[in-house]
């Protein structure tokens, strides 16, 4: 490759937002019942059918409108973007294209190349469309409108991004923000998040865009990553062979690395966007507009920064325990049970951090009680039980989240601090190994390590440690 | 004087009196549907079982005290759009010939809760885009007072039953004119709300923006009654209006005195049947003979009224009828080679040639390049329209006008010209455009015999000013019913004998 290149990305994220009914219809969002349970006329387009707004979807869409800076238009509007497809009952989708809630935003990342805005085009509110089932036993396709109606909102991003790590921290950008604002879980995987990726390539220094090309099915961010340098490359490799870019919309096979046009510019479908007479303007007065903005919790930023300083944790704890709200909340519930931020933090970022990457687990799949992280610190600090002992706890707190003091009354780990029982094992053992009292004396710091080991071991690691070390010096001397 | 000459007030007062059952209604008028329907063809569906087990529930609801309304037991006749559970419901088209809906249409709902009886579902022509109830699936509605003759449309069915004395009062649906011009073609009285009235909930949509549900009826009482009936707020509807004032059956005194009268100059030019233009006119003079004061106006815009409307309410349709896709419901078509082969043929196969050529004019008017020249340009005029009738409504309490340029045109005569028989739809369809209230009573008849009507227009939530007026039209004229009622009746009166309860 002789030319120097730049790639240029633009994003288009859907999320899910956790309403607890759909946005047109009162039947439930939740994921994953029997196909066609929940749904109502409404949500599978029966004639005479008409939707209602719910009234959360607007305040969640505002609501991650004001976190990413979006200029807000309080007058909005639903449009039909009308296509043919089994997977939407009416055969349009309600959406909005002419005045959609918020415009003109942005967020800021930082990627190793630095802090950057990435600018946000709009924010517009949609329903989902249902699954199609393809049963390619029986040769037919079989269609679940559960998810049908199931609020949308998509975020459009300028065309902003110049690399895939910049691409990761935008979404994991508005990841935090929109689970810090309780709109979404923000699930890749699940499909509550879901990005298509722009992406066209420049040479260096060219002002003009290139043609650009839109990216489907990006599973989660390994995949968005790959898909990127991919389509880099692959349009790369078109130019220096002068060939041109079509544009066109993609599908990335993870499984195989590489992608497949789907459908070219030529047969784009013309969606005939019109108002939507069956519903009225949105009309969003400025008290309803300042309640939301009041209700804003403390996001990411700030909760960090109150980390650091009301509970004195490192910069690098309190960006890791905010990275999820998920771990933060579980954090700030445990630390003001138990009142030891600094040891709950401890906690989850050595033991906890180390235990989530070995069962390959996601921080926001963590889930144990707060109460017990909080008891098994009282443990520790009543010197109920050793440090070692309650590493073990921990693990069964973090993999079946036991109660801490009934397990360990039950398991019998109670630390040993009986001075009068410790005395006679350290005296056995130091009878049975005279060799370690001649070097003790000779001035081998050594050997009192290993009397202290053996007494532990003996102690089946129950003892204080600091009672141990303490004794067995001690007798040593007096040996 | 028997049944079925009754009006529906009547009937329900001889009800709830004892002097009639409920069944007595109902098998009177299921016994002159029998008798009139192989002339009429009013009915899509008659549910003879369920009208009946209906009216025997409602006749121990009314003994037990439980229901006391005007309408209670009162057998009425549904519009084919309107969404019934369990009934057959399909909008005269062959696309929705098996469609059976799993739920009821508000207005329906609101009649069924008054203890209305429902015969069954009234022909319409398909998906009520016509004026002339010819372009249903299901054969032509013939008019009663002359049976070469159309109806008018869409709610042709609705409005020749209630004439033919099959049923005593029926719902329709009304997005150009739907309910004000086969009323005054079948000699009936019809009302098409203030949009936002009635729930368009269950209503199969035509244009949403446009599409009201209203009632047909013999006389003004029962036509204001029904309405007061099935106004209501519906949280199901977005475009559902909450209004306090629905009472409208408050309203029925023949007062007009002071009443101003706005005649627009443009609605009696060129094209108007002097017949009717002379109708209409001596209504006017009814009105101030009893103290109205008439005076002609100019209301601007009239030429591009039919333009504006077919731009929108096609828009609206191409969408709202793209649901129909043999998918989920309705009509399939048998032999397809895949999903879009089966789109196409179903659709090709299911609609009729009036709604293909809407849904093509629809999505052409929408199509990206053509959507501002054509979409956007029809709904500023809507608005200019508006403004246009909100500076009228400053000056009259009502406005009065034909409801359609001529009397009911002969059979297959319409047809022939689409783009004629939409500039036959001028004085109808600017009052959806503006969302106002419009009625239509009858007010004499041509030389051929055939039934002239007037259409009263007023403001936004004004019905009871133009209910004052029909009042007052209604008491100057004796009551005209086709004779093809009579004749029907009398030879059903023959027939059935006994049976008749003589009241």
């Amino acid at each position: 490759m002789s030319k120097q290149y730049e790639t240029v990305i633009g994003l288009e994220v859907h999320v899910e937002l956790a309403t607890k009914t759909k946005i047109f219809c009162s039947c439930s969002t939740q994921f994953g019942g029997e196909p066609n349970t929940h749904t109502c006329p409404v949500c599978t387009g029966m004639p005479g059918s008409l939707p209602v707004l719910n009234k959360q979807v607007v305040e969640y869409a505002l609501a991650v409108g004001l976190a990413t800076n979006c200029q807000i238009n309080q007058y909005c509007k639903f449009d039909r973007k009308n296509y043919f497809y089994p997977d939407n009952p009416q055969n349009y989708q309600i959406s909005q294209l002419y005045l959609p809630i918020c415009h003109d935003g942005w967020v800021e990342i930082e990627t190793e190349a630095g802090k950057k805005k990435v600018r946000i085009h709009e924010i517009h509110m949609e329903e989902d469309a249902g699954k199609l089932i393809h049963d390619e036993w029986e040769d037919c396709s079989l269609v679940d409108f559960n998810r049908s109606g199931v609020p949308l909102i998509e975020i459009v991003s300028e065309a902003d991004m110049r690399s895939a790590d910049e691409v990761i921290a935008y979404l994991e950008k508005l990841r935090t923000t929109i689970q810090y604002l309780g709109a979404s879980d923000c699930k890749l995987q699940e499909g509550s998040m879901r990005a298509d990726v722009n992406l066209s390539v420049r040479e260096a220094g060219q002002e003009k865009f290139g043609t650009r090309t839109e990216m489907k099915n990006l599973n989660s961010f390994r995949a968005i990553a790959r898909a990127i340098e991919g389509e880099r490359e692959r349009q790369i490799d078109l130019l220096e062979s002068g060939e041109p870019v079509v544009q066109e919309t993609r599908r990335w096979d993870d499984a195989k690395g590489i992608s497949r046009a789907m459908r070219s510019k030529e047969d784009a479908q013309d969606y005939r966007y019109f108002p939507d007479p069956d519903l009225v303007p949105v009309v969003i007065s400025d008290e309803w507009l300042e309640k939301i903005r009041r209700a804003q919790p403390e996001m990411r930023e700030e909760k960090m920064a109150r980390y650091q300083e009301e509970f004195g944790l490192p910069a690098y704890d309190a960006q890791i325990l905010t990275g999820s709200k998920h771990l933060a909340d579980l954090f700030e519930a445990a630390a003001a049970i138990c009142g030891r931020p600094k040891e709950v933090s401890n906690w989850l970022m050595v033991e906890g951090m180390r235990l989530a990457k070995e069962l390959s687990m996601d921080v926001d799949e963590i889930s144990f009680s707060p109460e017990n992280l909080a008891a098994l610190i009282g443990l520790v600090e009543k010197n109920v039980i050793n440090r070692t002992v309650a590493k073990a706890v921990f693990e069964e707190i973090f993999k079946s989240d036991v109660d801490p003091e009934k397990y360990v009354e039950e398991k019998g780990l109670k630390m040993v601090s009986d001075q009068g029982r410790l005395r006679q094992v350290i005296e056995e053992i130091i009878a049975a190994n005279p060799q370690s009292v001649q070097d003790f004396k000779n001035g081998k710091e050594k050997a009192a390590g290993f009397i202290v080991g053996q007494t532990m071991r003996a102690m089946k690691g129950k003892a204080d440690p600091a009672a141990v070390n303490q004794l067995v010096k001690e007798l040593l001397s007096q040996a | 004087m028997s049944i079925l000459t009754l009006t529906a007030v009547e009937l329900g007062e001889r009800i709830r009196a004892g002097e009639i059952t409920a069944q007595e209604a109902c098998a009177a008028a299921l016994a002159q549907i029998k008798a009139a329907e192989p002339k009429i063809n009013g009915f899509v569906t008659v549910d003879e079982e369920g009208a009946l087990k209906q009216a025997e529930k409602v006749q121990r609801q009314i003994e037990e005290g439980k229901l006391s309304g005007p309408l209670a037991g009162v057998p009425v006749g549904i519009k084919d759009n309107l969404c019934i559970k369990g009934m057959r419901t399909t909008c005269s088209s062959k696309i929705l010939s098996n469609f059976v809906p799993t739920y009821t249409a508000e207005a329906v709902v609101n009649l069924e809760k008054a203890g209305a009886v429902i015969l069954g579902k009234t022909n319409m022509d398909e998906f009520a885009m016509g004026s002339t109830t010819e372009t249903s699936a299901f054969g032509v509605t013939r008019n009663p007072w002359n049976l070469d003759h159309v109806p008018g449309g869409s709610s042709g069915g609705s409005c020749a039953a209630v004439a033919a004395n099959e049923c005593f009062y029926a719902l329709g649906s009304d997005t150009g004119g739907s309910i004000r011009q086969p009323s005054s073609f079948c000699g009936v009285v019809g009302i098409k709300p203030t949009y936002g009235t009635v729930s368009r909930y269950g209503l199969v949509a035509y244009g949403s923006s446009l599409d009201q549900v209203g009632p047909i009826a013999r006389n003004v009482r029962d036509c204001v009654t029904v309405l007061e009936t099935i106004s209501s707020h519906d949280a199901k509807d977005s475009t559902s209006v909450r209004r306090q004032d629905t009472d409208f059956t408050s309203a029925l005194s023949p007062e007009v005195k002071g009443l101003r009268i706005g005649i627009p100059r443009d609605y009696f030019k060129e094209g108007l049947n002097p017949e009717v233009k002379e109708a209409v006119l001596k209504a006017v003079k009814v009105l101030t003979d009893q103290g109205a004061v008439a005076e002609e106006f100019d209301l601007s815009l009239v030429d591009y009224a039919i333009p504006a409307y077919y731009v929108i309410a096609s828009a609206e349709a191409s969408s709202n009828l793209s649901r129909f896709d043999g998918v989920k419901y309705g009509y399939r078509a048998e032999e397809y080679n895949g999903l879009h082969d089966m789109y196409k043929k179903s659709r090709s196969q299911g609609f009729g040639p009036e709604v293909k050529r809407r849904i093509m004019l629809g999505s052409f008017v929408l199509s990206s390049g053509y959507y501002d020249a054509y979409y956007l340009k029809a709904l500023r005029t809507k608005a200019l329209i508006k403004q246009a009738f909100d500076q009228a409504f400053s000056r009259y309490d009502i406005i009065i006008a034909p409801a359609s340029p001529y009397t009911a045109p002969r059979l297959g005569e319409s047809l022939k010209d689409p783009l004629q028989m939409y500039l036959g739809d001028i004085y109808t369809i600017s009052v959806n455009l503006a969302g106002l209230p419009g009625m239509t009573v009858p007010c004499g008849q041509d030389s051929q015999g055939l039934p002239i009507g007037v259409q009263l227009i007023g403001d936004c939530f004004q019905e009871k000013k133009l209910i004052r007026a029909a009042c007052a039209l209604e008491e100057s004229r004796g009551y005209e019913s086709p004779a093809l009622a009579g004749e029907l009746e009398n030879s059903w009166n023959a027939e059935a004998g006994q049976k008749e309860a003589a009241v």
